[in-house]
């Protein structure tokens, strides 16, 4: 008798999968403090028999293991064409990212990883961009960044909306001037709340709107931040005619494995760890207004 | 090829669960156990307990004795097979701190080569699902892989419907058509008491010709092939599966999911029972030193706090979005993930739920309207 449909897909995968559950280990070769509760580090493969390198897609995101404490799932923050050294930038929010926080340069992690979708930066190329961020949320944006203006020519215009609680909540200062002064770009940045020191926007991300011009039809849109942002961030975008397609955002959702294994990304028919994190709107838009889904 | 059924006597059952043995397999069957059918490794002659049965009904289960000496009269109990493919409790991996860094070692072994004996046919259904979750997807896990691979499956039809039962309206039973190495039927005519044996695989038919069991014949094929209809015909419970998926995704709103939140107590019970659910967490334990670390992956449910935890908070907070978390997720976005409902109809979460909620009931009080209507397919 031939084989059945149940066993001939124990058969047909393959003999020895690589285990997903295991890091591998790298090593922190630099440490940044970015702000009061946000840092960035760099990482190196440990080496020995693991040495594979790392590539990712600007979206993208790893688990980092911190020994005997956990594993969260973060962001790649750095440059993908620096090659073979993740960079996360990772908010304090919990036992694991304390964690995280408390290594030094030298000290060994696991990661496993990269997963997840990308940014469609090739989707923008002979078009203009608009990247809108909130808070951490330019961290998955950055590579994405560096990744248009590394290839500045083959896009329109750029625009970078970031807002953040405070001034001295702005990450990525360095950058942020460095694409402000490049050819055709625009970059307009607000806080919440503003220190006497303060003279630039005050308010919300979606506020920016009104200061810069889009050519809608013409532009694609990466957005990444809390929720109720990219919600009213898509209605200013499709107010200017920016198409729905070309309107992207990156979901966040507890996760335990990345792999589609563990169930607690859910989000009505997506997994956000292997469908995601970056959806196309389109497709999110219909369970973007459910509460507590 | 017309399948060649054989009959196994009574007296002979056991030589079957010997045999299996011989030919290298643990062998797990149903067992009496905690006032529920349960499921353990067979020891000694391969004598299985007879004369069980039981009642079922939402929020309730009797085990009882009969005087029929079957031994496969009882319906679905408390566990599933899935404790033996996908652990309650998996060690992922161990590792061991060396200075500023760490080495990882291996986690929980893989046991021995396994044979399931009695597995209903809404339960190789649910085996069908998580094969498609944990070995059809991009990833593989590695330990349900090992797990699965070599289980040597022995099915059994029920001829007898529990009283949360519903696999006919789900498309999963009473009786089993593919997915197995042997197919029982318990058949008691007069004084005879004997099991047809289909072999569904080229295992199957060599343990059947190891047995030198004899063929059925058309006679005992086709009382085996009734009892099963009786058993379909007298199920009490259906699902209605019509349209089910997307009258679910366009009932966010619906009054019923308050209702249901009034007297579900987010035990995570109907999860537990359920043969399909997969969500796991996973704990990090180390020792008093901070030497050694362990990643142990541990059955979770969706009606927990902690499930939907992020940035400090749940995303889901209250048990109308759990519930409704769990049950459009089982009944709806599943088929969007799987091409599959995530129900099999055993109705494990009707008899186990303490308030005696039945899946069928919540879904047809649905279909049955009062929607206050926010679909997402028309909000946003």
């Amino acid at each position: 008798m031939e084989a059945t449909a149940a066993a001939s897909r124990v058969v047909s995968a393959p003999e020895n999968p690589p285990n997903p559950w295991i890091p591998r280990r790298f090593r922190v070769a630099a440490r940044k403090q970015e702000t009061s509760d946000t840092f960035s580090i760099e990482l190196a493969d440990a080496g020995g028999e693991e040495h594979e390198g790392f590539s990712f897609r600007p979206g993208q995101f790893n688990m980092l293991y911190a020994f005997g404490v956990g594993e969260s799932a973060i962001s790649i923050s750095g440059d993908p064409a620096a090659g073979g050294q993740p960079v996360h930038t990772i908010r304090v929010v919990g036992t694991v990212t304390r964690a995280l926080g408390a290594l030094r340069r030298g000290d060994v992690l696991g990661v496993r990883g990269p997963f997840g979708s990308a940014w469609p930066v090739e989707e923008a190329a002979g078009r203009d961009v608009i990247v809108v961020a909130g808070g951490i949320g330019l961290a998955p944006l950055r590579p994405a960044l560096h990744q248009l203006f590394a290839d500045r020519a083959r896009f329109g215009r750029i625009t970078l909306l970031y807002g953040a609680r405070t001034p001295r909540d702005l990450l990525f200062g360095d950058d942020l001037d460095r694409w402000s002064r490049r050819r055709n770009t625009g970059v307009q940045v607000i806080v919440d709340v503003a220190g006497p020191s303060w003279h630039g926007n005050v308010g919300v991300v979606t506020s920016l709107f009104k200061r810069v011009h889009i050519d809608g039809p013409d532009t694609v849109a990466l957005i990444c931040g809390p929720e109720v942002m990219m919600r009213f961030t898509a209605v200013e975008l499709l107010q200017r005619e920016v198409p729905i397609d070309a309107i992207h955002v990156s979901l966040e959702r507890n996760m335990k494995c990345a792999t589609g294994f563990c169930g607690h990304c859910q989000y009505g028919p997506a997994f956000v760890c292997k469908d995601g994190p970056v959806f196309p709107f389109a497709r999110v838009k219909p369970w973007f207004m459910v509460r507590e889904l | 090829m017309a399948v060649d059924v054989r009959v196994i006597e009574r007296s002979d059952l056991s030589a079957l669960l010997v045999a299996l043995r011989e030919a290298g397999y643990e062998v797990i069957a149903p067992v009496p156990g905690d006032g529920s059918i349960d499921y353990d490794v067979v020891t000694g002659d391969g004598e299985r307990p007879a004369g069980f049965s039981d009642e079922q009904g939402p929020g309730a289960y009797r085990l009882k004795m009969c005087d029929h000496e079957l031994l496969f009269d009882f319906a679905a109990g408390a566990s599933s097979w899935k404790k033996f493919l996908f652990p309650p409790s998996l060690t992922l991996f161990s590792a061991q701190r060396r200075q500023r860094s760490f080495e990882v070692l291996p986690g929980t072994a893989d046991p021995p080569p396994r044979a399931f004996l009695g597995v209903r046919a809404c339960d190789l259904a649910a085996i069908d699902i998580q094969d498609k979750i944990f070995l059809g997807g991009a990833f593989v896990d590695p330990s349900y892989r090992q797990r699965r691979k070599d289980v040597f499956i022995v099915a059994v039809n029920c001829t007898r419907a529990g009283g949360s039962c519903f696999c006919a309206s789900m498309g999963t039973g009473p009786r089993v058509s593919a997915g197995f190495d042997l197919a029982l039927t318990e058949l008691k005519i007069g004084e005879r008491h004997c099991f047809t044996a289909e072999p569904g695989s080229d295992r199957g038919e060599a343990v059947l010709a190891r047995l030198g069991s004899p063929p059925a014949g058309p006679a005992l094929e086709a009382e085996a092939r009734s009892a099963s209809a009786r058993c379909a015909a007298s199920m009490a419970r259906q699902m209605v599966t019509d349209g089910l998926r997307d009258l679910l995704v366009q009932n966010q709103e619906h009054p019923r999911w308050r209702d249901v939140a009034s007297r579900c107590l987010a035990c995570a019970n109907c999860t537990l029972v359920c043969p399909t659910c997969f969500c796991a967490t996973v704990q990090d334990v180390t020792d008093l030193a901070g030497e050694r670390a362990e990643r142990i992956r541990v059955w979770d449910s969706c009606f927990s706090a902690e499930h939907s935890h992020l940035h400090g908070a749940s995303v889901r907070r209250t048990t109308r979005s759990r519930y409704r978390q769990w049950m459009t997720h089982k009944l709806a976005y599943w088929i969007d993930q799987f091409g599959t409902s995530g129900c099999v109809g055993c109705g494990r979460c009707i008899t186990w739920c303490p308030a005696g909620i039945d899946i069928t009931e919540e879904a047809a009080a649905i279909r049955a309207g009062g929607a206050t209507t926010t679909a997402p397919n028309s909000g946003g």
